[in-house]
């Protein structure tokens, strides 16, 4: 039994019935029931066309539901009608349902869920382990998201004309690769590595949907992930770009990620996706850290502060103007942002990691006390674990250093 | 999607607004109280915002290494302290913002009188596994 085969199958019969008229949740139910019929009957009696069966299976069940459902008697004699179930393109279908996990009525944590349920097909099981929260918890968050998205309605005839033609707007594939973006930052732990996961449903949506930014994100996970088993040492502490062994670094995945982006950039519809995997893509080529081409680093930084504003990238901008300009220019550049007091709370109005570029941008700049200082109230303030500990433990190095 | 701890103090935080001792409440105000929470956490588990949650005792010991071969030194049970911890729940939220609004409804539940305690609750994020993106 090929379950990979099963779970890639799963969205695309989904989307089918989503698009023959069925609501969501109860397409939903009927594709698992068929899918567990699967797992009994194929191994002993393999079918030729394993997703027509997974189709007419899920079909007949949705049937059985709507029919002993008196309530929908209309739509039953609805269904009734339509044609008996056949091979059917999966194109359209399938992006469908990124559009329907992605919708602007679920929260960040519902889409999430629900993408990685009905287009990831991972069992509630799997999910709620990988967000380390309980099953139950989980399992109430996606039959919400499923009912929320259920009152949306995708009929067969505003299928195309209403969602589908939504989708093409660019604020809905934003959305959409947000959640996707979101997935792939969630890293991975238990038996569900969401970080593959999410490269894998980017891949679908860029066979799918032939758009510029999707193929920047791809490209960018792509890239970032290539360095992925350089970032933390072995026993979880951080290591940070320039100490990683870059002998490690999984050339393939970054040939693949710049390829898709030099396709995507050739388009000339700039986003911040591509943007950003550009400036991944010039880390991944430099055979040193010393050789890294900060120049052009800083200019994309550039771009991507056009296009987005954010604090955070002109944080970063300060941190690729101090190895492009020398640590005096960078420290010019962080003091043009406003994050001179950040406070103890998490209100998220002090620019996340201030302290921390501030603190390297001083210690490079020969002021050891001031970037000791920093060190340690970064610390103080860093969001998880590896980061705390690594930053604590630049603060004890320069503290010691001095005191020799 | 971060996960906080709302935490409940028998003492040390800043005096409720409703704050009149447990012992002096009226039997159903008591009861009115823990069912607001119970619904409280009932709620959260609908919403898909649940983890984890209980209540502690009043009385701790602290416990200290005392060297190789000795048992752990341990003083208390100690009454006096200034902070101990009533109870807990864990949430798995949106926002910063989310986390606020829930403790927010927590510290409403009912007090003497019927009327809120307007207690204060402590909101901490947990720090977790480095996400994939931070250089």
């Amino acid at each position: 039994m090929n379950e990979a085969l099963l779970r890639s199958l799963t969205p695309s019969v989904l989307g089918i019935l989503v698009r023959r008229g069925a609501d969501f949740a109860a397409a939903e139910d009927a594709v698992q029931d068929a899918l567990v019929e699967a797992l009994r009957v194929w191994p002993a009696d393999p079918p030729r066309d394993p997703k027509g069966w997974l189709v007419t299976v899920a079909w007949r069940r949705f049937l059985d539901q709507a029919r002993s459902d008196t309530a929908r008697r209309r739509r039953e004699e609805l269904v009734d009608e339509e044609p008996a179930p056949g091979p059917t393109p999966a194109v359209d279908d399938t992006l469908q349902l990124y559009f329907l996990c992605a919708h602007p009525s679920l929260t960040p944590s519902s889409a999430v869920a629900l993408t990685l349920r009905a287009v990831g097909g991972l069992t509630t099981r799997q999910i709620a382990q990988a967000y380390l929260v309980p099953e139950a918890t989980m399992a109430q968050r996606i039959s919400r998201a499923k009912r929320t998205v259920s009152g949306v309605g995708v009929s067969p005839a505003r299928a195309t004309s209403r969602a589908g033609a939504r989708f093409d707007q660019p604020g809905d594939v934003a959305t959409v690769l947000r959640v996707l973006y979101l997935v792939f930052n969630e890293g991975y732990s238990g038996d569900v590595d969401l970080a593959t996961e999410a490269i894998r449903l980017t891949r679908q949506l860029a066979a799918v949907i032939d758009h510029p930014e999707v193929a920047g994100l791809l490209a960018l996970m792509l890239l970032h992930h290539a360095r992925r088993a350089t970032r933390t040492a072995p026993d979880g502490s951080l290591v940070p770009l320039a100490e990683q062994d870059r002998g490690r670094w999984d050339t393939e995945s970054i040939a693949e990620g710049v390829e898709i982006l030099q396709a995507a950039l050739a388009r000339d519809r700039l986003g911040e996706f591509q943007a950003q995997a550009a400036i991944a893509a010039l880390h991944a080529d430099a055979p040193t850290a010393e050789e890294t081409d900060w120049v052009q680093i800083v200019e994309w930084y550039d771009e991507l502060a056009r296009l987005t504003d954010s604090p955070v990238v002109r944080l970063n901008r300060a941190v690729a103007v101090g190895e492009a300009d020398g640590p005096r220019a960078g420290l010019a550049a962080l003091a043009a942002l406003d994050g001179s007091s950040p406070s103890p709370s998490r209100k998220g109005s002090a620019v996340p990691r201030h302290a921390a570029v501030a603190a390297y941008l001083h210690e490079r700049d020969g002021d050891l006390t001031t970037a000791a200082r920093l060190y340690a109230e970064a610390a103080q303030q860093a969001p998880n674990l590896a980061e705390r500990d690594y930053l604590t433990r630049q603060a004890a190095r320069l503290n010691t250093d001095r005191s020799r | 999607m971060a996960k906080y701890l709302l935490l409940k103090h028998y003492r040390g935080a800043p005096a409720a607004v409703n704050d009149v001792p447990m012992a002096q409440w009226a039997p159903e105000e008591i009861s009115a109280h823990v069912q607001y929470m119970q619904d409280f956490a009932a709620r959260l588990e609908k919403t898909g915002e649940f983890v984890d949650g209980q209540a502690l005792a009043p009385e701790g010991t602290w416990v200290r290494y005392d060297g190789e071969g000795r048992p752990p030194v341990t003083d208390g049970p100690f009454a006096e302290t200034k902070d101990l911890i009533a109870g807990w729940m864990v949430i798995d939220v949106d926002s910063y913002e989310r986390a606020v609004e829930l403790a927010g409804e927590l510290s409403a539940a009912p007090g003497a009188g019927g009327k809120p305690i307007h207690e204060w609750l402590e909101v901490r994020p947990f720090l977790t596994a480095p996400p994939t993106i931070t250089e």
